[in-house]
């Protein structure tokens, strides 16, 4: 209805909470609508090649829960999540150094739901987080929504700076702000596929405690290495100051929206009643059918299947770096999904996107990465879902696009 | 008479919608909304995107008609519509050659102008004339001969993308390399103060109409992507607050520029209404946005029609060969 201030289309406008006014729709979301069509070579999602997967070994496994406890697997269950695959999580997390008991594990919806309950129960608006330059875009949103700000520290290729970590806490203490945590993903990170060298993590570790500042270890990708594994977790090194995130979205398949948390006694008891009013329980059957297939699979195999692919997708996404874009720099990750690449000065990935959308191909732009406006001039390539094939053929669509670009900054320099 | 499917007694629609146009996202919402509203009103209705399948889809499974609701290059260009002449299928909306005109703002712009129609002064530059020529003497030249503000857009593309109202000389390259992005051609136009509208423009069986203009009063001030797909962004005034002789002004040159475009069924003309009450057309839009948030749709409601009547008897225009 029309009335004397027009009609804005959102009758509820004035009943929003704050943090909602920046849910908006985005021209540069719009434009990744174009990836769902085959005739578009998609560098832009993270999506794991779930096609590696046996599906017969799932099939087997769901028929074998159905069969033995199908009644449990479609009802309610509790807030901490299933004890079996608790046990289990238990097992995995020690692959990297980790010691933990099942009391102290909290299942969830995907780990990006950890850290929403992480961030529900620690942030206040203003307060600042501390994370990796660039960061992930995920998480970035959830700290956006809760109207913090995200302090990016320097990173390099052996990750996060410990020099930069102790001057940015300084100059956040000298401004008077309150820093919650350091939130950082250690291992082939999103989106610079860099690994946090293992010297840097006990010096990570003392800064924090040194400043009372608790540490959030997101590590989706740490089993998908190629050759060597990664360091052990800063969790394995610090039980009492680092929350450690995990999820099998990446090592078995996303669809399933299962995720945990490791966190101190008193954090967990938080998460426990924050899950319950959140979700009630997470989902009793995705988690009871992955239990299912790590008991009765060669889950260790199949992981190194994974390994296997995404190495070879990463040679043939540096081989086409090489022969197309050889002056670029790019990260060279020792394992996960991620190429982070750095474009000319002055040239900026966001405005260039619809060229590449003309040009059949998408890339996630630099500044999604940042919470500050930065990163213009970087675009990431997710390597993990394409062929080799047209892993090639878009990194050749790239050059076209960056090569056109580059003519038209020529044209107006 | 209306055809009815052989399967069951029901007009059988086929809503195109998708492509992979930079508009494909608005494209799904404004196919999805046309198709339920078409469901409503009683169609049999399949949405599909226009793929490598169509063709042999169309031959299989033929329908009574097709509402193309392709936005951008794919759907608004001519090249789809002409396909679709082929087929002998009939659709809805402008044909081939004449959504070839209306799409392309710098021709549309000379059509309109042909048949008295004002139009802000513009100047169209490929972008190839600013690399053989020297780019800082075009833009300098550009800037002498326009007076600030001006409005840099593609001269084919649509929801406002690459667009930027330009207030300074200094401005003025970033503004083109935006809209380069989008078309090889741009359009420099001078920027008119005034009231933003959009005028809807309908054949429902005795010749075009226009419906109630929208007036658009943006919160922040442009009307780019953001604030046409997010409710809330803008205040809609429907029909605009204008004075009866401005309104009926305005009526009659949206109809005037449909016509002179040769366009058909259905567009949407947006225009400025300068303080001195005086219109000026903008572009035309061969298929416009019929998202929840778009124009048309808020034309037709204050108009007292529903969505699924005006689109349902935009299909049977199509059926007839009328509009």
């Amino acid at each position: 209805m029309t009335n004397n201030l027009g009609n804005n289309l959102d009758p509820w406008l004035d009943s929003y909470a704050s943090r909602a006014y920046e849910l908006s729709v985005s021209e540069v979301r719009a434009l990744f609508a174009v990836v769902s069509r085959p005739e578009v070579v998609s560098l832009a999602g993270g999506m794991p090649y779930v096609s590696a997967l046996p599906k017969d070994v799932l099939a087997k496994s769901y028929e074998s829960l159905m069969s033995k406890k199908g009644d449990l697997a479609i009802q309610y269950s509790g807030g901490q999540g299933d004890l079996t695959l608790r046990d289990q999580v238990r097992e995995l997390m020690a692959l990297e150094g980790i010691k933990s008991s099942v009391e102290d594990i909290v299942m969830t919806t995907g780990s990006q739901h950890g850290l929403e309950l992480l961030s529900g129960i620690f942030l206040d608006q203003g307060d600042v987080v501390l994370a990796e330059g660039p960061s992930y875009v995920g998480a970035l949103g959830i700290f956006r929504h809760y109207q913090a700000h995200v302090e990016h520290v320097y990173t390099d290729e052996n990750g996060l700076s410990p020099e930069a970590l102790e001057e940015a806490i300084e100059r956040m203490k000298e401004a008077g702000r309150t820093i919650k945590f350091l939130y950082l993903v250690p291992n082939f990170a999103n989106p610079s596929g860099v690994t946090l060298a293992a010297e840097r993590r006990p010096k990570i570790i003392d800064i924090c405690k040194k400043h009372h500042i608790l540490i959030l270890e997101d590590n989706p990708y740490g089993l998908l290495y190629f050759d060597k594994p990664v360091p052990g977790a800063l969790r394995s090194l610090d039980e009492d100051g680092v929350v450690y995130l995990g999820s099998f979205s990446k090592i078995l398949a996303p669809g399933f929206r299962v995720g945990y948390v490791l966190a101190p006694p008193a954090i967990r008891d938080k998460l426990v009643l924050a899950n319950e009013s959140a979700i009630l329980c997470p989902s009793a059957f995705s988690q009871m059918l992955i239990s299912e297939y790590l008991a009765n699979s060669d889950w260790q195999d199949q992981i190194n299947t994974f390994r296997g692919v995404y190495r070879e997708r990463k040679d043939a996404a540096l081989g086409a770096m090489k022969e197309f874009l050889p002056k670029l720099h790019t990260t060279e990750p020792d394992g996960g999904f991620y190429l982070w690449i750095t474009l000319p000065d002055g040239m900026d990935s966001k405005a260039m996107l619809p060229l590449a959308v003309t040009e059949l191909v998408a890339y996630t732009p630099g500044t999604a990465f940042y919470g500050d406006g930065t990163g213009q001039n970087k675009l990431r390539i997710c390597y993990s879902y394409p062929t080799p094939e047209r892993i090639r053929l878009g990194i050749q669509r790239l050059s076209t696009v960056i090569n056109r670009q580059s003519d038209l900054l020529n044209t107006f320099s | 008479m209306i055809p009815k499917s052989k399967q069951d007694d029901k007009f059988r629609i086929l809503v195109l919608a998708g492509g992979i146009s930079h508009e494909r996202d608005v494209s799904l919402k404004s196919g999805r909304r046309v198709a339920d509203a078409l469901t409503e009103k009683g169609a049999s209705v399949i949405l599909r995107e226009p793929d490598a399948g169509l063709l042999e889809n169309l031959q299989n499974d033929r329908p009574d008609v097709i509402w193309p609701v392709l936005h951008g290059a794919t759907g608004e260009d001519g090249a789809l519509r002409d396909v679709l002449a082929l087929t002998g299928i009939p659709f809805v909306g402008a044909t081939g050659s004449a959504a070839r005109l209306a799409w392309d703002k710098s021709i549309a712009k000379i059509l309109v102008a042909n048949a008295g129609i004002q139009t802000p002064a513009s100047i169209t530059l490929p972008r190839d004339s600013f690399r053989e020529l020297d780019a800082e003497g075009v833009l300098k030249a550009i800037s002498e001969s326009m007076s600030f503000p001006v409005v840099v857009k593609p001269a084919r593309s649509g929801s406002a993308q690459g667009v930027t109202i330009v207030r300074s000389q200094e401005q003025l390259s970033r503004a083109m390399i935006d809209a380069y992005v989008y078309c090889d051609v741009a359009i420099i136009e001078k920027f008119v103060e005034g009231t933003e509208l959009a005028v809807s423009v309908v054949d429902l069986g005795a010749g075009p109409i226009a419906l109630p203009a929208v007036e658009i009063v943006p919160v922040g001030g442009n009307y780019g992507y953001q604030e046409r797909y997010t409710p809330g962004e803008a205040s809609f005034f429907v029909p605009a607050r204008l004075s009866k002789p401005v309104a009926e002004t305005v009526a009659k040159m949206a109809i005037q520029a449909h016509e002179s475009l040769g366009l058909r069924h259905l567009s949407r003309i947006d225009m400025i209404v300068d303080a001195k009450g005086t219109p000026w057309f903008l572009e035309a839009n061969v298929l416009p946005g019929l998202t929840e948030t778009s124009l048309l749709p808020q034309a037709v409601i204050a108009s007292g029609h529903s969505l699924g009547e005006v689109y349902y008897s935009l299909a049977e225009a199509a059926v007839r060969g009328r509009g």
